[in-house]
């Protein structure tokens, strides 16, 4: 067990830190850092833009995706490397969000699934941020139970026309290509009849209304499909095998977020160290401390389970289930963060005007964003069914759909 | 970065394993608490055997020297099954103590009888209800002697000699003082395989460790480094008494179906999975810390402590609601692990003492 650098990763590390040191956007250092989960603050400039330049100057410079092979527009570095990259990056990572869900997710995909000329025609792009994907999944009658979904794929020729309906679509609007999952086949088990695409979200009858959501953002959006036409060379693995490829990105959904994902424990931390109470400082309130310490000890829990992962990506083992409680930890604990923060300031800890409220109203974001970590992706009980089944081995939810054909299905409406 | 243990640490691991199991059931375990002997003292000497109870202590003092990254696997696996002997208090802090802050002639006087079982050491320090502060002792020490009552001594039944916080025209210090003359009486705790006792000190001979009126430093040195030890004995419990639920819930019906498909208790034992997990990825940096005498030792320790005393505390509790009337039994094994999951969380401090410190130990904040 070593927690410290080998004398190739100090190298690494001091060579990273001195590329980013020269090149990174450091007029939106101060800004950033005011930046909670939830809210990229990147003062007078535009985030999308902003996240753009910086993606294609590390692309470049061979420092965006770096741990994908070099022809797909990566550095093929290891995992640990990555990691190290990340701790280097620092606030200026915070400019990833819009391109999380394309490289974390549809990019391994790809990877596994697509031809080689599609991976050498859309991979590097994806890296280096100049054309954004989305994740078409969800649907108004397909969310937690995915396989539910209804939206129609039917073979044409050598193309599929697509009709139905995605809900949820997080950036579809910034959008330029969609991992796609659809039903081909209703008359046999629901997880049975699915099949994957990826199109081009320009293509006729696409038709994307953001939606706004509960903190008055719109990131997601309704998606409609009105005879979409898409090449069967867009298929992703066989017709039928759908689901067994949306496990593939569902998988490295959690290994993307796992990581280095947010808490707000750097935020309450700094919070807690500048506020007074009325009885005295915060941080000798004895209320306050033991909550600090239970944080900490949580986020410290994640981000040391984040390195045993690493550890055993680098060796070779394939990261499992018990990844899930990533999210499931850290969602939680931000919403509870943020209430607690908010309820230290009293009612002036409501001022959601980032020019007024302490930095930059990060805790007022998070309070509102927070939410909704507890959902997408897999909602906290739907990643506790996954710890039970599939790390304990406890048995499945009694289900009224199993083994029934799609088309039968109860639907409660 | 390397993020695991080593294959020779994992062996280790795995001998120990299949020690316990043949021999220290916990079967064993209870015909201690049940009052059959002091200890499993065939499971001491066994382990005694196998040269654990050196596994840290240098070869030059007579021990394997093999450092503190096997010992916390050896801690978790006597964790797992509830081993009856004194080797937390022996091992993690009486021996601690002494090579922490012995001078050479002690730790060749007690280092290789430790190492190798034969004496049995432990830490007096709490004085009755409330916890222990340097200006609330009354066990004093004048001269070469120290007098008064200690109560609840860990093990203390069971040890030879006791590491002791006394108070002195110095302030606060440690001394070390031979047991064999001193009244002891056994005290009812809640885990009643502790051998614990009340210890009556009058006028007997003692000797410094280290230097008289650094005695709270000591400690708290000394217990930060326990705490890595601790915890891994907390998380082989946890692991254990969340093993057991997982099973019952398999195999007992209700309702028509097993109790396990109940979302109720597949979430429970899913929480109590994620307890454990982070517990032990804290445990694991802190093994790193403790063995490479990291900067950050203390922060890591009381992060370890916090983790593994909720998993436990987590773990042992909902056990017993997983099981239902069984669990309430004394017949059952889930009380054995409730018992020592609360003795656990108090043996070095409670929770609120050492989320205290990890607040100290954390780096000033970064606005
Ligand atoms: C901010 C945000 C961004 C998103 N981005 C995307 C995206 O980019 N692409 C995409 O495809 N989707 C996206 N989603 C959708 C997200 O994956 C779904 O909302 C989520 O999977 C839950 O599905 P649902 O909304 O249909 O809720 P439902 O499935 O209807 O769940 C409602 C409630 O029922 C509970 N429930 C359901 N089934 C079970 C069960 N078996 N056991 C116990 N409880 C159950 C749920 O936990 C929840 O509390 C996003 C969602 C949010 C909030």
């Amino acid at each position: 067990m070593d927690f410290t650098d080998t004398p190739a990763e100090t190298e690494f590390r001091q060579t990273a830190r001195a590329w980013i040191q020269d090149n990174a956007p450091a007029y939106l250092e101060a800004p950033l850092s005011g930046s909670g989960f939830g809210s990229t603050r990147t003062g007078d400039f535009d985030p999308i833009a902003e996240a753009k330049k910086w993606q294609k100057t590390k692309a470049d410079a061979g420092w965006a995706c770096i741990q994908w092979p070099k022809e797909y527009g990566g550095r093929g570095a290891t995992p640990i490397e990555s990691v190290i990259w990340g701790q280097e990056e620092g606030v200026y990572g915070k400019l990833s969000g819009t391109f999380i869900i394309g490289q974390g997710m549809c990019a391994p995909t790809m990877m596994a699934y697509a031809g080689e000329e599609a991976k050498l025609r859309y991979l590097p792009k994806l890296a280096s941020g100049e054309e954004i994907w989305c994740q078409l999944f969800s649907e108004p009658h397909g969310g937690s139970d995915l396989a539910g979904l209804r939206t129609k794929a039917v073979k044409d020729g050598d193309t599929w026309v697509i009709n139905g309906q995605k809900i949820w679509t997080s950036g579809a609007q910034h959008s330029d290509y969609g991992i796609l999952i659809t039903r081909t086949d209703s008359d046999v088990a629901k997880h049975r009849g699915l099949t994957m695409f990826f199109l081009d979200m320009k293509s006729d009858g696409v038709d994307i209304r953001p939606i706004k959501q509960a903190n008055g953002d719109s990131g997601f959006n309704e998606v409609f499909f009105d005879n979409v036409r898409i090449p069967d060379a867009q298929r992703l693995g066989e017709v039928g095998d759908g689901w067994k490829v949306a496990l593939t990105t569902l998988m490295n959904e959690r290994l993307a977020i796992g990581g280095s994902i947010a808490t707000g424990f750097p935020e309450i931390q700094a919070l807690v160290s500048e506020l007074v109470l009325a009885n005295g400082p915060a941080s000798s309130d004895q209320a306050v401390r033991s909550k600090l310490a239970d944080w900490y000890a949580k986020s410290a829990g994640l981000k040391n389970t984040g390195a045993r992962a690493i550890s055993a990506l680098s060796k070779g083992e394939i990261p499992g289930p018990e990844n899930s409680i990533g999210k499931l930890v850290a969602g939680g604990m931000m919403q509870d963060i943020a209430k607690f923060a908010v309820d230290l300031q009293g009612l002036g800890g409501l001022v959601t005007d980032p020019a007024i409220a302490r930095s930059q109203a990060q805790i007022q974001a998070m309070l509102m964003r927070s939410p909704a970590v507890r959902i997408e992706g897999g909602t906290d009980q739907i990643l506790r069914n996954i710890i039970a089944e599939r790390v304990l081995g406890l048995p499945e939810d009694m289900r009224a759909d199993k083994g029934i054909a799609f088309s039968q299905i109860p639907t409660g409406v | 970065m390397n993020f695991d243990f080593s294959s020779e640490d994992r062996m280790i691991q795995e001998q120990v394993r299949r020690f316990l199991s043949e021999q220290s059931p916990l079967s064993r375990h209870r015909s201690v608490m049940e009052g059959d002997s002091l200890q499993a003292s065939d499971v001491w000497q066994g382990l005694a055997e196998l040269g654990l109870q050196g596994t840290a202590i240098p070869e030059a003092y007579g021990g394997v020297g093999a450092g503190y990254l096997p010992l916390c696997l050896v801690a978790q696996e006597l964790g797992g099954v509830l081993a009856a002997v004194p080797f937390s208090s022996s091992v993690y802090l009486a021996t601690e103590a002494i090579t922490c802050f012995g001078s050479t002639e002690q730790k060749e006087r007690y280092l290789p009888k430790l190492a190798s079982g034969e004496w049995v050491g432990t830490l007096a320090l709490s004085e009755g209800p409330l916890a222990p502060s340097p200006t609330n002792l009354t066990v004093a020490r004048s001269g070469d002697t120290v007098s008064g009552k200690k109560l609840v001594v860990p093990h203390g039944l069971a040890a030879d000699f006791a590491v002791v916080l006394v108070t002195s025209d110095a302030g606060t210090d440690l001394v070390l003082a031979g047991l064999e003359a001193v009244e002891r009486s056994a005290v009812e705790i809640v885990d009643p395989s502790i051998a614990a006792a009340t210890i009556d000190f009058a006028q007997t001979p003692c000797e410094s460790l280290g230097e008289p009126g650094d005695g709270w430093t000591m400690l708290e040195t000394l217990q930060h480094r326990a705490a890595v030890l601790y915890a891994f004995e907390q998380i082989g419990g946890a692991e254990q008494a969340l093993n057991m639920a997982v099973a019952y819930a398999k195999e007992r019906f209700a309702f028509g179906r097993p109790i396990g498909s109940f979302q109720a208790l597949k979430h429970m034992m899913a929480d109590m999975y994620v307890a454990l997990k982070l517990a032990e990825s804290n445990a694991y940096y802190a093994a790193w810390a403790l063995q490479n005498d990291a900067p950050d030792l203390h922060l890591a320790a009381a992060t370890a402590r916090v983790s593994a005393t909720q998993a436990f505390q987590l773990c042992a509790r909902d056990n017993i609601q997983v099981h239902g009337g069984m669990g309430f039994t004394w017949a059952f094994d889930c009380h054995l692990f409730y018992r020592r999951s609360n003795y656990l969380a108090l043996a070095l401090g409670g929770l609120n003492e050492w989320e205290n410190k990890l607040v100290d130990a954390l780096p000033s904040a970064v606005a």
